[in-house]
């Protein structure tokens, strides 16, 4: 049995057939959509690596059903800068080493972007290091990814980029 | 090679410039490529592995129909589907099964692959194999090992001075007993290689590895067939830190016989829960320990058995004894000892390499050692600390024959304390402590001596090969691996600093073994000093023969030819780095250079274990302030504040993020990584769920730290630079001295979760 489903990914409409209805956004993007900057660590929700933005929000791709999203709108690591111009928090990751061997980053950025969205943080880094703790990175490139974060959400703030990207 | 250091960098980016990671941009916006985000060649199959769910046990030979059965499944591959030898062994120094036969010695070991068009059909065929085992009792603990004399290999003893003697005419005797646990590598990306074959029996395979020749030689081996068929390449890992050197071999041999009985690529990626059941970890250890000092608290002898649990093969266990006896007196002296290691047999997975290999473990038993001292002559630990470094009025010699630089460690101790207002903050966590009914702080000072060079002295070599094209773009390769610790660009930066052009110019390939073969993991710390040295050699060989052309066209002596700025200049002679290539290819000179380099002057006597086997040290010093709630046992870091030498540092921001990280990462084996295994041998901490390693909130809410200023490193390494991967996680057993501090100096064992804090406290009656 196939199932059609509407998505925006990346503010493109996408119609999908699905094959099977346990099909996770995370697979469809990695596998069948060729956006593998979203990354599978441990495909159980526990690690970050597959965060994207849906509806705004920041989700485990890997525990979100393709199936129960239709109509949604999702944005990944690989929408978020426009043309050449990186988005503010790509830029301040890149400005504050905020990584080593990458793994985790696109997770990191699309949480980091979620979290400015939820505008519970402000700059203060205690709030940002807690509002992140779902992002795991082993390489422990933490207080760089504190300083990106606090850094991109002042700079949106002043962009008016308060809501999500 | 040039023993003095050259001039002050010949450009930007070159030498000691803070350059950020290549792949930064990549990273950032979701364009770099890991295995498993390689486009599939058409016809990828997917393979699965079948564990077993039994620790210890006779295994009958696997019935594989039922797999075979499953839609999907295209083969199903167990021993006897083995082609070549069904052996994996690292070392070559044992025999260690790709699949079980006969016995099986782990919960979680593999016992057969299942190759399927889908990746869900072939979990679903491994999981459709019903092993018949015939359980046998497991061993599952050191001392259980011990008590049989369950060991992997024999034991490594150094010894110095009459310590039997010394120990009993020492005015003070002690003794002690502590452990701590091991450590899952819980690299983000998962295990993985994509096997493609070829031609008349070629096969490349794409794998996340530190070892691309060992995965070269361990799939030839299981293949049967020659070295020379088999290309291995590597682009970068989502994480290594030791997890990928043995363990990811025999992964890859997995799937390069998956493509070599299908005739089709094969794609083998671990999930998590297999990864952490199948793959080796970071040695446990149990520490006993004998003492005997004088009433001021200098060491004077040591009985000392470092016993490891190997888990249920050697694995690369000698090589992690081997550095947890060369780091058991750590920055320390004593006189008169006797250190042992043991590797353990157990019925667990074969623990390998991870981050400091046997070094972290090594260094614990000092700490033990002085706060037993502590308690037993009332002084404080510090203090205890200082009057036994090794150099100064202590011996400087190392048992196994080497000296410490004694003014380095005392130098490091000496700005770490400083840098952290050390006396100052005693005394107001004191004030607090007598303040407060529950909550206590606690404070805890470390100094490291690591010994930088691997331990197998064949290792220490690399190549690297090195072009330049007409358009004066450079093409980079060498034998080291990326995982994150910034390699490649510390590496473009020696090649940018000997042509003198910017980073920009160089591009960096992935490591292949058709590229540079025969290579040494990038492990121990090791890759920047072996492969920059070897890169180092290649460009060198290039700009001699460009410069002899320059200097000819000009008729001035070559070495009066100097490459800055993109350029090739002597006196009034100038002309653009790219013109002088094409002039080199018009008049037929070679632009291309292989480089090598073997780390001089180190040997090691493994009978006398004796000799002079690393190539320097690396110093550091840390200290970390807890805050602990008696009533719970939960704490928090609130400061740490770190020094830590990297002689004339290559990068200091790739260094300033592998000191953090390496901190982190040691401070979460010792504190919140805990492994348990329940009572059939079976690991219950499968997932980060149940595995708990740093996140965002455990890193020490205030975070300084420092790189030694003004220190090159005395040895010749390149650019004076010295090896950062591993020491600094070291430092992190501040973290376990602030703990104890607050317990009260009770034993703590590892990792200091809050449980064993709680259990501590209680006992210490703080």
């Amino acid at each position: 049995m196939s199932y059609t489903i509407t998505l925006t990914i990346n503010r493109v409409p996408r119609t999908l057939e699905l094959d099977d209805p346990r099909i996770t956004l995370l697979d469809l993007l990695r596998e069948r959509l060729d956006l593998p900057g979203t990354k599978k660590g441990c495909d159980r929700g526990q690690c970050g690596a597959c965060t994207i933005l849906l509806d705004g929000r920041r989700v485990n791709a890997c525990l979100a059903l393709a199936l129960s999203h239709d109509g949604a709108e999702i944005l990944t690591i690989e929408g978020l800068a426009e043309g050449e111009a990186l988005h503010p928090m790509q830029q301040a990751f890149i400005a504050h080493d905020a990584f080593q061997c990458g793994f985790c980053t696109p997770g990191q950025i699309m949480s980091a972007i979620g979290l400015v969205g939820e505008g519970q943080t402000g700059a203060d880094p205690e709030r940002v290091r807690e509002g992140m703790s779902g992002n795991l990175c082993r390489c422990g490139a933490y207080r760089g990814i504190t300083e990106a974060v606090v850094e991109a959400a002042r700079a949106m703030a002043a962009d008016g980029q308060g809501r999500a990207a | 090679m040039t023993d003095a250091p050259p001039p002050p960098a010949a450009t930007r980016t070159g030498m000691g410039a803070a350059l950020r990671q290549d792949s930064a941009l990549q990273h950032a916006t979701g364009a770099a490529r890991f295995t498993d985000d390689l486009p599939e060649p058409p016809g990828t199959l997917h393979a699965a592995l079948a564990l077993s769910p039994v620790a210890h046990g006779r295994l009958a030979p696997l019935d594989l129909a039922p797999a075979r059965a499953v839609p999907g499944v295209v083969a199903v591959l167990g021993p006897a589907e083995v082609p070549g030898r069904n052996d994996i062994s690292p070392s070559g120094k044992a025999l260690e099964k790709l699949f079980a036969e006969g016995l099986v010695e782990h919960w979680g070991q593999p016992l057969a692959l299942v190759v399927a068009a889908t990746r869900d059909a072939a979990l679903a065929g491994a999981a459709a194999l019903r092993p018949e085992i015939a359980p046998l009792p497991p061993i599952l603990s050191i001392e259980a090992a011990l008590e049989t004399g369950a060991l992997l290999m024999p034991p490594q003893v150094i010894e110095r001075g009459g310590w039997q003697a010394a120990l009993e005419a020492a005015p003070l005797q002690l003794a002690g007993e502590f452990r701590c646990g091991g450590q899952e590598h819980f690299y983000l990306e998962g295990q993985i290689t994509l096997a493609v074959p070829g031609e008349d029996g070629d096969i490349t395979l794409h794998a996340s590895t530190q070892h691309p020749t060992e995965v070269q030689h361990i799939a030839s081996r299981v293949l049967g067939c020659d070295y020379n068929r088999v290309t291995v390449q590597c682009r970068r890992m989502g994480g290594g830190f030791g997890g990928k050197e043995s363990n990811a071999s025999w992964i890859a041999a997995a799937a390069a016989l998956a493509a070599r009985a299908t005739g089709r690529p094969v794609k083998l990626r671990l999930s998590r829960k297999a990864d952490m059941a199948a793959t080796g970890k970071r040695h446990p250890f149990l520490f006993r320990w004998r003492a005997g000092c004088d009433a001021e608290g200098r060491l004077l002898a040591l009985d000392a058995t470092l016993a490891a649990d190997g888990g249920h093969s050697l694995d690369l266990s000698a090589g992690v004894i081997f550095r947890a006896v060369t780091h058991a007196l750590n920055a320390y002296d004593v006189p008169a000892l006797r250190v042992t290691g043991l590797a353990c047999k157990t019925n667990t997975v074969s623990n390998t390499a991870f981050r400091g290999f046997g070094g972290p473990q090594g260094a614990l038993l000092m700490e033990d050692v002085l706060f037993s001292m502590a308690r037993a002559t009332g002084r404080p630990v510090d203090e205890l600390r200082e009057r036994n470094f090794a150099g100064g009025p202590n011996g400087a010699e190392t048992p196994y024959g080497q000296k410490l630089e004694g003014e380095l460690i005392r130098r490091v101790w000496a700005e770490a304390r400083q840098g952290a207002d050390w006396e100052r903050r005693r005394a107001a966590a004191e004030a607090f402590n007598a303040a407060h009914p529950t909550l206590r702080r606690g404070l805890g000072g470390f100094a490291l001596a690591f010994g930088i060079s691997f331990g197998i002295m064949a290792m220490n070599q690399a190549g690297a090969l090195v072009h330049v094209y007409t358009d004066g773009s450079i093409r980079l390769n060498h034998g080291g691996t990326e995982m994150g610790q910034g390699l490649f660009i510390k590496i473009a930066q020696v090649v940018a600093e000997v042509f003198g052009v910017e980073v920009e110019r160089i591009r960096i390939t992935a490591t292949s073994t058709a590229e540079v073969p025969n290579t040494a993991p990038t492990a121990a710390s090791t890759g920047s000093d072996l492969n920059g040295w070897a890169a180092h050699q290649a460009a060198g060989a290039i700009r001699a023969r460009m410069a002899g052309i320059a200097a000819t066209a000009w008729g001035v002596p070559e070495e009066e030819v100097i490459f800055a700025d993109g350029h090739v200049s002597a006196g009034n002679h100038r002309m653009r780095f790219g013109e002088l290539a094409q002039l080199c290819w018009a008049q037929r000179v070679s632009l291309s250079a292989t480089g090598f380099y073997r780390t001089p002057d180190i040997h090691w006597d493994p009978v006398a274990m004796r000799g002079h086997p690393f190539f320097y040290f690396s110093y550091g010093a840390a200290l970390a302030e807890v805050l602990v709630d008696t009533l719970t046992g939960e704490y928090r870091v609130l400061r740490a504040d770190l020094v830590q030498d990297c002689g004339r540092s290559l990068n200091p921001a790739i260094d300033r993020g592998q000191i953090e990280g390496a901190f982190l990462q040691g401070q979460g084996w010792l504190t919140c990584e805990e492994l348990w295994w329940d009572a059939d041998g079976r690991l219950r901490t499968l997932g980060p769920s149940t595995y708990k390693i740093p996140g965002s909130r455990e890193m020490p809410a205030e975070f300084n730290l420092r790189l030694l200023a003004d220190a090159p490193a005395r040895a010749n390494t390149i650019f004076r630079s010295k090896a950062v991967g591993e020491p600094p996680l070291l430092l992190a057993t501040c973290v376990w001295n602030a703990l104890r501090d607050a317990v009260g100096g009770a034993r703590l064992d590892l990792p200091a979760t809050p449980e064993r804090v709680l259990a501590a406290l209680r006992a210490g009656g703080a």
